[in-house]
């Protein structure tokens, strides 16, 4: 870092940047409430302004050309792909964006190890281990993200890649990095090597998240998320800036409090969601056939269907994965108001991780105009079912499979699941016979009192909804 | 030296601390909108990168700087403007827009 000049000016950049990081915890507050959450992410907005108005200041900067070309391209290209994206695509979102800001660390850390070796800076050691840090966690983010948009996206396989001996030789490598890294700040500069350790952590990013399968995407991408904080806060360290300090600190905090909270609601630990496929863990076969043997599924028509519906008291829609691919929030929204004008209560059952990424539903819900009000969370909703005509599960499969609160022999055994079995009937919208992502039977399908209504989400509710216009 | 670091260190454990506070409190409801609004936040390194674009040193150093600068803009203004398309959605009522 060059020394600052005396006088003013340095006073004025940090005490920008600490209004910027005010603005920022006020509006993460803001989230807490959806009336006030808006306000909360554009107060965030100006928090961002301010913090880059006020380096525009900064004594270091000579020239402002190639600031702009950048901030044009990010802003053209980041504008983009904010307003084409689907709602249904929001995951993969995150995980894209999140990459990029970790690139940016890994940049910026790198042009200062650059300068370093140049004889521009002298860099401490602790300025040096923080930029060995800021690269290293920069680039596995970069990587890492890069492979999660592309599971999600469907341009990688979504299944878990596992390459021989990963156990054994992954950690070895992930050793040989860190031992590079302290090596090049015991050294003198030292550029080759220090690209060397930019591409493995690049190679380690994508070793990292391969063996993670596409349902387990989310856990990874706020994982990530929070490593880009980190790696932001690490810069912060490497420029001694506050304001990256905090808002990676912060950023941080919330990744890693999002991954804890994915796998809470999935029963597992977040080291066998990250290291189950090479560790030879990961949840999977055994499944609870001799409960199912011998039973059969029934399915119903969209016809009885709608009469079941149109004559409950009681409905609750619970909606999972196959809504979000199917793009069928819509048709969820106009059936559920036709049998609202028909004096039938409606609610939606929202479980912690239907859907793609926490609160995934609520969003695609809320693009179809749901009103908030009516979407439950798993514990309010639950004691609900056992006097509730008839749930509708749509496209959801793991999360409401009874065999996680009885059967200890299953792979989901103590997952907290929607209680949608007490319903007094069950009907499951769902493709084909195919299991969830975990590959487990589900008995639910096989009860008495549920009934199968076969086929692609959204055409299935199209048809329901005809069949109740006309008046059953 | 050492000091200036422990002086960070403080501020970056208080602010995980302020940070894991007020993220408990946000209802699942809000946790998409959450992830990706605390993700343009962490695109803050634009800070960091706008600084070094602003130098003039070497080509390289200016290549490697336009591209930081980038991609922590694709992360500020993606970020901010997807989350926000996102809340002005959660309506109490059905009022249509």
């Amino acid at each position: 870092m060059n020394q600052a000049p005396e006088g003013l000016l340095p006073v004025l950049i940090d005490a920008a940047y600490l209004v910027a990081g005010v603005l920022f915890i006020i509006g993460l507050k803001r989230l807490s409430s959806p009336t006030t959450a808006r306000r909360g992410n554009q107060l965030g907005a100006a928090g961002m302004l301010v913090a880059i108005v006020a380096t525009l200041l900064h004594w270091e900067i000579v020239s402002f050309v190639w600031i702009i070309v950048g901030i044009i391209i990010g802003s053209a290209v980041g504008l983009v792909l904010a307003r084409s994206v689907k709602m249904t695509a929001m995951p993969q979102m995150v995980g894209l964006l999140n990459g990029f800001g970790g690139g940016a660390s890994a940049l910026v850390a790198g042009d200062e190890y650059l300068r370093f070796a140049a004889g521009t800076i002298d860099a401490p050691i602790d300025v040096q281990t923080t930029i060995m840090l800021s690269v290293m966690i920069g680039a596995v983010t970069f990587s890492g993200s890069l492979v999660a948009f592309g599971k999600l996206q469907e341009i990688v396989s979504g299944k878990t890649v596992v390459l021989p001996g990963q156990a054994v030789w992954a950690p070895i490598f992930l050793l040989a990095i860190v031992a590079l890294a302290v090596w090049l700040v015991a050294v003198p500069p030292d550029l080759p090597l220090y690209i060397t350790l930019n591409v493995a952590a690049l190679i380690l990013g994508v070793f990292l998240v391969m063996p993670i399968g596409g349902a387990d995407m989310p856990v990874v991408i706020a994982l990530l998320n929070s490593y880009s904080g980190i790696a932001a806060a690490m810069t912060g360290f490497v420029l001694s800036n506050n304001v990256l300090i905090v808002s990676g600190a912060l950023v941080g905090a919330s990744g890693i409090f999002l991954s804890h909270i994915m796998c809470v609601a999935m029963n597992r630990s977040l080291s066998n969601v990250l290291f189950g496929a090479f560790l030879g863990k990961v949840m999977g076969g055994g499944g609870p056939a001799a409960l199912t043997d011998g039973k059969t599924v029934r399915d119903i028509t969209a016809e009885d269907a709608a009469i079941l519906l149109a004559y409950a008291r009681g409905v609750i829609f619970v909606p999972g994965y196959g809504l979000a691919v199917s793009q069928a929030q819509h048709q969820v929204r106009e059936l559920s108001d036709l049998l609202q004008a028909r004096g039938v209560d409606v609610k939606y059952a929202i479980h912690p991780v239907a859907g793609r990424m926490p609160g995934h539903m609520n969003v695609l819900l809320a693009e179809a105009n749901v009103p908030y009000p009516q979407l439950l969370e798993m514990e309010e909703i639950n004691p609900e079912f056992d006097h509730t005509d008839v749930a509708v599960v749509i496209g959801a499969n793991d999360v409401v499979n009874p065999a996680a609160r009885h059967d200890t022999g299953s792979p989901i055994y103590g997952m907290p699941i929607l209680d949608v079995d007490h319903a007094k009937n069950v009907i499951v919208m769902k493709r084909s016979m195919n299991p969830g992502f975990a590959g487990i039977e589900n008995e639910l399908f096989y009860n008495d009192n549920t009934r199968m209504l076969f086929g692609d989400a959204r055409k299935s509710l199209t048809a329901l909804i005809h069949e109740v216009k006309a008046g059953v | 030296m050492l000091a200036g670091l422990l002086i960070s260190l403080y501020v970056f454990v208080l602010a995980l601390f302020v940070g894991v506070e007020i993220i408990s409190k946000v209802p699942q409801m809000l946790h998409t909108p959450l992830m990706s609004g605390s993700n343009a936040i962490s695109g803050i390194t634009v800070v960091g990168a706008v600084v070094v674009a602003g130098r003039v040193e070497s080509p390289v150093s200016t290549v490697l700087a336009i591209v930081a600068v980038a991609f922590a803009t694709i992360n500020v203004v993606g970020g901010f403007v997807v989350t926000d398309r996102m809340l002005q959605m959660f309506k109490s009522r059905g009022d249509k827009r």
